[in-house]
């Protein structure tokens, strides 16, 4: 069980914001890369939820309803395809953006991905920046977006 | 002793007889042809003139003149008479021994005792009648009286003396008259016979002159006075051509002699061929002659010929029948297979040569070759026994196991014989063919063995089939696993790029954090060494990548995205893309795009690929000078050609293909001045034939070099 953690990560950058910044969820086995992402994320001014494998990311999507989900498609368990599925058949996340992230450069992921309901598609290597673009892209329009990320 | 005494004794009675009456009896005597007649008138005298009571006169025959009998009698007669004969041959007998000598014996006178005869008296005078000529041996007659009386002994003497005489001329003259007379007969006989010969007959004489000629010899050679002129001319010609005939017979003389004439019968004219046949005769009295006949040989030619004709048909029949039988004994004899003809007895009568090797022994042979032989003839004769105790059976064959005497081997024949049946329907001789079967078996052999090698092919080859099609399954498998191997592979490579790229991604990440200051400012030394960092992951991240669109593109994973766009807008984008190099590298770099440039059907990321490539390697390979970018349709192969062209150091002849290798750059050592995996030029190439494209490289050492992208207008979508 990761701890939820909603507290800003700087102090510094906060502007008197009327609500709290965006939650992203980030899923990914790799706890590397999952830390690295939320530490640029928090880094820049979003809140951050973390979940290792598809059941968590599920419960964790139900349970906070995050702006976003960054889900890497290769999860042990429930996969990263069928946690979208899920995702996105569910009346309660059905809204929310996500964006698959893969390893794999090969033809087909892509596709599943898209199928499965995923908005974005980013093969890695992803660099933070190239992450926190797409999800301003995905949050485009919402006044909530951190401006460090923009 | 003297003949003429008694005559002298009786001439001294002569005065007691009258002369007149001897000369009664002389003249009656002479008077008198018979001899019966004279023997009766000088009995009946003798009774008259010297009173004799009984006499008998004796006189052989002409034919048989030593047995007498009774010609006259006087005083006496009866059948005693008649058959009373006097065989002068006799000489026992007192009779006959009287009328030896011309004495005469009286008998009853001086106690001689008279034998017995038909006068039965005790006194008899037994008178000789000798002939002319004293000296025959045998007396003409003998005179009994049946006296003793001197006086008519003397008269009686006087009678013989005239008588016998007589009686001997009387009948002399009746034996030649008989002679003559058989002569006679006989001389007709001849010429009966003569004339019966239906060969012409002759006798001639020295001269050639015709003394005797039998009737048929007559019509030929002797013509009569009312002969027609033709036959007369013909008989001419007959004589002229027979004396020829005999003057050269006469010329040659000596031994009976054969010779051919020809001659023409005068009645019809024909031709008439004898055989003449002469012999010289020599008689005492006619003098020397030529007795010729002629045979008549005309139909005896004809016939001979023909006989001829007919023996020299036979002849050559014969010869024919000969060569025909020399002939079949050749053919027989030739006929490599035996041929035997065995009798009723099974015994062999005949038989060629093959077979003679096979049932005849040399007379020097060995005991080994003599008791092969005996084995040979009794198989075979078992076997003719058999078809000739079959009745009804004209044929058998079966094969026998004989032996060669010669070699000793086994020699199986087949044997085949028939039977020869004559006309009544008996068994006459078998004929019987042995056919050498060595050969046959020899050849059964090798069939079967062709046979068995045959069907041991078809064994190996139903093993090779066999094993074709478990290596084929194997192939199969080991295709299929291959393509497993590949999709393994694939899958490998995409786990890998996979891996790779995770930690990849952690480290490009925190690198470019910390650059970014996320985590506080950094030193300038921190800084230049985590730039170092950042730039060989991204380095190891392009590798990456390349080996991965490799292997993408083997294993056919690479798909086609097919879109139709311009050419001029792919250049300007991939100048922009290589932007941050070009301002790097301060080289003028330029793009001329033909004019009316037809839009392109193809895969623009990938096209977009390629000429990336090729203008980062010119670049890289362009110390100074400029690179130019140029784009162009080739309308006679509807073509499009995107050329970068730079002045670098160029590519020498022999690298230009090495280039497009894999992991290859014209420099391989390991201090080559130019980084890079090496894997550009090889994704272009296959990613041009991907797109049906291909590349070529025009370039000279230090001088630079122009890559140039031919694709078709529109990409066959596969």
């Amino acid at each position: 069980m990761t701890p939820r953690r909603t507290q800003p990560a700087k102090p510094e950058p906060a502007a008197a914001a009327p609500r709290p910044a965006p939650l992203v969820l980030i899923v990914d086995d790799f706890a590397d890369n999952r830390e690295m992402y939320s530490q640029f994320l928090e880094f820049s001014g979003y809140r951050v939820a973390e979940a290792q494998n598809g059941h968590e990311a599920l419960e964790k999507a139900f349970a906070l309803q995050p702006d976003l989900v960054v889900m890497d498609l290769s999860l042990p368990g429930l996969d990263g395809w069928e946690a979208t599925r899920r995702l996105k058949s569910d009346e309660r996340t059905r809204a929310t953006p996500v964006i698959a992230l893969t390893g794999h450069a090969l033809a087909g992921h892509s596709k599943g991905a898209i199928d499965a309901g995923c908005d974005a598609f980013i093969t890695k290597p992803c660099l933070p920046e190239r992450l926190l673009q797409e999800i301003v892209s995905m949050l485009k329009g919402r006044p909530d977006i951190p401006e460090r990320g923009r | 002793m003297s003949p003429h005494a008694p005559l002298r004794g009786t001439a001294r009675r002569r005065a007691k007889i009258g002369t007149s009456e001897r000369l009664t009896l002389a003249e009656a005597l002479l008077g008198t042809d018979d001899v019966t007649g004279c023997a009766q008138a000088a009995l009946d005298w003798l009774g008259r003139c010297a009173q004799l009571k009984r006499g008998l006169c004796l006189v052989g025959s002409a034919e048989s003149p030593t047995v007498l009998r009774p010609m006259a009698t006087l005083g006496i007669r009866g059948a005693r008479v008649r058959s009373f004969t006097l065989d002068l041959e006799a000489h026992g007998e007192p009779l006959v021994a009287s009328t030896v000598g011309v004495g005469g014996s009286v008998f009853g006178r001086n106690g001689r005792p008279a034998p017995r005869t038909p006068l039965d008296s005790a006194r008899l005078i037994a008178l000789p009648l000798h002939g002319r000529r004293i000296l025959e041996e045998y007396p003409v007659g003998l005179l009994l009286l049946a006296s003793t009386d001197p006086d008519v002994e003397a008269q009686a003497r006087w009678v013989a003396g005239l008588l016998g005489p007589r009686l001997g001329a009387l009948r002399a003259a009746q034996r030649r008259e008989d002679g003559e007379r058989r002569i006679l007969r006989e001389r007709s006989l001849l010429y009966n016979i003569i004339n019966a010969v239906t060969d012409p007959i002759l006798l001639t004489d020295t001269e050639g002159r015709i003394t005797v000629a039998n009737t048929r010899a007559e019509t030929l050679l002797s013509a009569g006075e009312d002969e027609s002129e033709g036959r007369r001319r013909a008989i001419a010609l007959n004589n002229m051509l027979f004396s020829s005939a005999l003057t050269q017979r006469a010329i040659e003389g000596g031994e009976p002699w054969r010779h051919e004439l020809l001659l023409v019968d005068p009645v019809d004219g024909s031709d008439l061929l004898f055989e003449l046949l002469s012999t010289v005769t020599m008689d005492p009295r006619e003098g020397t002659g030529i007795v010729s006949i002629l045979r008549n040989v005309t139909d005896l030619r004809r016939a001979t010929q023909e006989i001829e004709e007919n023996y020299r048909k036979l002849r050559l029949a014969e010869s024919d029948a000969r060569a025909e039988r020399d002939r079949l004994d050749l053919i027989i004899d030739s006929v490599a297979d035996p041929i035997l003809v065995t009798d009723s007895n099974a015994n062999i009568v005949m038989m060629n040569a093959p077979a003679e090797r096979l049932f005849t022994a040399e007379p020097d042979a060995g005991d080994e070759v003599r008791r092969t032989v005996q084995a040979n003839d009794a198989h075979f004769s078992s076997f003719v026994s058999n078809l000739f105790f079959a009745p009804g059976a004209m044929r058998r064959s079966g094969a026998i196991g004989l032996v060669d005497p010669r070699t000793g081997a086994a020699l199986p024949v087949e044997a085949i014989s028939g039977k020869i049946v004559s006309e009544h329907g008996e068994v006459t001789a078998i004929v019987t063919i042995l056919h050498d079967r060595t050969q046959e078996l020899e050849r059964d052999r090798l069939y079967e063995q062709l046979k068995r090698a045959s069907s041991e092919l078809e064994q190996k080859v139903r093993e090779a089939t066999a094993e074709l099609t478990r290596q084929n399954e194997l192939l199969r498998r080991s295709h299929f696993e291959i393509e497993q191997a590949s999709a393994a592979k694939s899958q490998f490579l995409a786990n890998m790029s996979h891996e790779f790229r995770t930690p990849l991604n952690a480290i490009l990440g925190y690198t470019s954090m910390l650059l970014k200051g996320v985590t506080g400012e950094l030193t300038p030394q921190q800084r230049r060494n985590l730039e170092r960092v950042d730039s060989n992951a991204h380095h190891l991240l392009a590798i990456i990548n390349d080996i991965l669109d490799i292997s993408r593109i083997e294993a056919g994973k690479m798909p086609l995205t097919v879109t139709t766009f311009d050419v001029k807008d792919l250049v300007g984008e991939v100048l922009a893309e290589a932007e941050p190099l070009i301002s790097r590298s301060r080289l003028a770099v330029t793009t001329q795009v033909a004019a009316g440039m037809p839009p392109l059907a193809t895969d623009r990321q990938k096209v977009k690929q390629i000429v990336i490539n090729f203008l980062s390697n010119a670049i890289k390979f362009t110390p100074h000078g400029s690179v130019d970018v140029r784009t162009q349709y080739v309308a006679a192969r509807n073509e499009i050609a995107i050329a970068v062209a730079d002045t670098g150091i160029g590519v020498s002849r022999e690298d230009r293909d090495r280039i497009f290798e894999d992991f290859r750059q014209a420099d391989n050592s390991p201090t080559r001045e130019y980084t890079g995996a090496g894997l550009g030029l090889a994704i272009c190439r296959r990613l041009a034939g991907m797109l049906d494209g291909h590349i070529a490289l025009d370039s000279e050492v230090g001088r630079g070099s122009t890559f140039t992208l031919f694709l078709p207008r529109e990409v066959k979508r596969a």
